[in-house]
């Protein structure tokens, strides 16, 4: 049997040493298309600050982990798949044959529409080379303009402020972190931002991006200009399946797969960001790009692909955001659902805030500033639907309580 | 036979030596915020519930970690971070369902219970046998596992 895994991404790794474990004697073949070795980007903002080289970002440290399991890995861009020959073509005259294909290509940065974005000192950070680039430019002073501040705008910041530079940062609505934090979380992070020296500029859109005498000139619109040694475009993620285009493989915003994440193509797996399965809180199709539904979808869909039955369970959105030193984090329905309850204590001085979803009496969203300590007892609340009982009440009235209502409730040890 | 770290609330006073044995044994200081076993007060019921990592089977800490800083130990079974390697993205600690695994925010590293090796330091601590570090088949592990394996469609009942 040829397992043939399209990225080498936390997925694609997962996706391959399960198949290894299942299926002892198949052919692997791990395609990675950046030249690297298999990296996470989880651990770019750490390679930012200098706190770790470049191998502390390989997602396996021993030199000869994918030999040792038989994993072949392949550099190279997969640039179309053809299900009636089953090959993925490599652009370079190569045609890789397979028996079953998992599509584990990630996702890629958006591209802002405006004038300028080819010039060079314009970059994203996503990649471990635009990391490299993003080093080798920023010194003390170093002007960068940031377009962005979700995820990934906030968890880089604390790698560009230490090395010195100048940061600005563009934010086209009123809020930052908006897909994963609330009005009140977000102005929590923005106030600590400002606070740390970071000038943010909210309700901002650059028109187009022009090179002046070797400066960047970012323009703001009204005649507003902002001067810059480096554009930084960090605008959010799209699932990277241009490739799959005219191939059959039916995609909507990302793959469609089912519960054992095969495409509509038998055969023909997907997982990771690219995939589009169903969420447990909602019931409907989504795109979920975090990394513990990237490496369980990669370990079902190899079960399934090494002929072992295995379903996915569906997942759910959360996700911990560190800015500047602030931990944040963000689970499930944390906007709140229709006839929900929710309860929240503040505590702005000392940047501290937990905001509770309910429905009925279940947990169903959350939202935490600098509470990091038991977080994961919110996933466990949230997807195992645990019923909280008395302890709703009690956490409407005391949110802090939530350990012990989680104890209780989950374990019932009180 | 593997053995596991037995926490029988029914027994357990809060007297808190266990957090400050922990804190000692991990960090060299008697700091029981750095505890990796937490000790949990429920005032209305007069009750103290001691808390800390099952090394459950599925190891959502360890599949979680981008980096491979969360390794297996094969001798007592206990899931181990690897302090230089782990960079602090703290994704371990929303992937962990029981929120056992922690963000120490001065190593700027995640720290959970790695069994001290196979002498825990809280079950010696432990004046009332609260904390008892006994063969695995005896602690009654198995319910809170199945419960990890099973997130999505069971309701616990209250």
């Amino acid at each position: 049997m040829r397992h043939l895994i399209i990225g080498s991404g936390p997925a694609g790794v997962v996706a391959a040493e399960t198949l290894r474990k299942a299926d002892p004697a198949a052919e692997i073949t791990l395609l990675c298309g950046e030249g690297e070795p298999p990296y996470a980007r989880m651990a770019i903002p750490y390679l930012l600050k200098g706190e770790i080289a470049e191998g502390g970002t390989h997602i396996r440290k021993d030199a000869d982990h994918y030999d040792r399991l038989r994993i072949q890995l392949v550099q190279a861009r997969a640039r179309g798949v053809d299900v009636a020959r089953r090959t993925v073509d490599l652009g370079d005259g190569r045609d890789l044959p397979f028996d079953r294909l998992l599509i584990a290509t990630g996702s890629r940065p958006s591209l802002e529409k405006i004038p300028g974005m080819d010039l060079p000192g314009v970059h994203s950070c996503w990649t471990l080379e635009d990391a490299r680039t993003i080093l080798a430019k920023a010194r003390p002073g170093t002007r960068i303009v940031q377009m962005g501040a979700g995820f990934v705008g906030c968890i880089i910041m604390e790698g560009l402020l230490s090395r010195g530079v100048d940061l600005t940062i563009l934010v086209r609505s009123g809020y930052m972190v908006r897909r994963m934090m609330n009005p009140t979380a977000s102005g929590m992070i923005r106030t600590w931002c400002e606070a740390k020296g970071v000038k943010i500029l909210t309700h901002t859109q650059p028109q187009g991006i022009t090179l002046k005498e070797g400066v960047l000139q970012v323009a703001l619109g009204e005649g507003r200009v902002l001067p810059a040694d480096i554009y930084l475009s960090v605008v959010g993620v799209d699932p990277n399946l241009g490739f799959l285009e005219g191939s059959g493989i039916e995609v909507d915003r990302g793959i469609l797969v089912d519960p054992t994440m095969q495409t509509n193509v038998a055969g023909i797996y997907a997982a990771g960001d690219v995939a589009e399965a169903t969420d447990c809180l909602t019931g409907r199709r989504q795109l979920n790009a975090i990394q513990p539904n990237a490496v369980e979808q990669g370990r079902i869909a190899a079960l399934n692909m090494a002929g072992k039955t295995a379903e996915f369970r569906g997942s759910f959105v959360f996700n911990v955001l560190t800015t500047l030193g602030l931990v944040s984090s963000s689970f499930g329905e944390w906007q709140g659902v229709p006839d929900g309850e929710s309860t929240e204590v503040l505590d702005e001085a000392h940047y501290r805030y937990l905001n509770l979803q309910f429905d009925g009496d279940r947990l169903v969203g959350a939202n935490c500033v600098g509470f990091a300590d038991h977080v994961g007892a919110f996933r466990g609340l949230i997807e195992g639907r645990v019923r909280l009982g008395k302890w709703k009440q009690r956490l409407l009235q005391d949110p802090t309580q939530i350990m012990q209502a989680y104890l209780a409730a989950a374990h019932s040890v009180a | 036979m593997q053995k596991s770290l037995h926490l029988d609330p029914n027994k357990c006073t809060g007297c808190l030596q266990c957090e400050m044995a922990c804190a000692w044994e991990n960090h060299r200081s008697f700091t029981i915020a750095k505890s990796r076993i937490k000790v949990f007060t429920f005032h209305k019921e007069g009750r103290f519930v001691p808390y800390t990592c099952t090394q459950c089977d599925e190891a959502w800490c360890m599949t979680a970690c981008p980096v491979d800083a969360i390794r297996l130990d094969p001798v007592t079974g206990a899931k181990i971070v690897l302090e230089p390697t782990c960079v602090g993205c703290k994704v371990c600690t929303i992937a962990c369902p029981f929120g056992t695994i922690n963000y120490v925010a001065s190593s700027g590293k995640v720290q959970k219970c790695d069994l001290c090796g196979g002498e825990p330091a809280c079950a010696k601590a432990c004046p009332t046998g609260a904390i008892t570090y006994v063969d695995a088949d005896w602690t009654g592990l198995g319910k809170m596992r199945q419960w990890a394996g099973k997130t999505d469609t069971n309701p616990a009942t209250v």
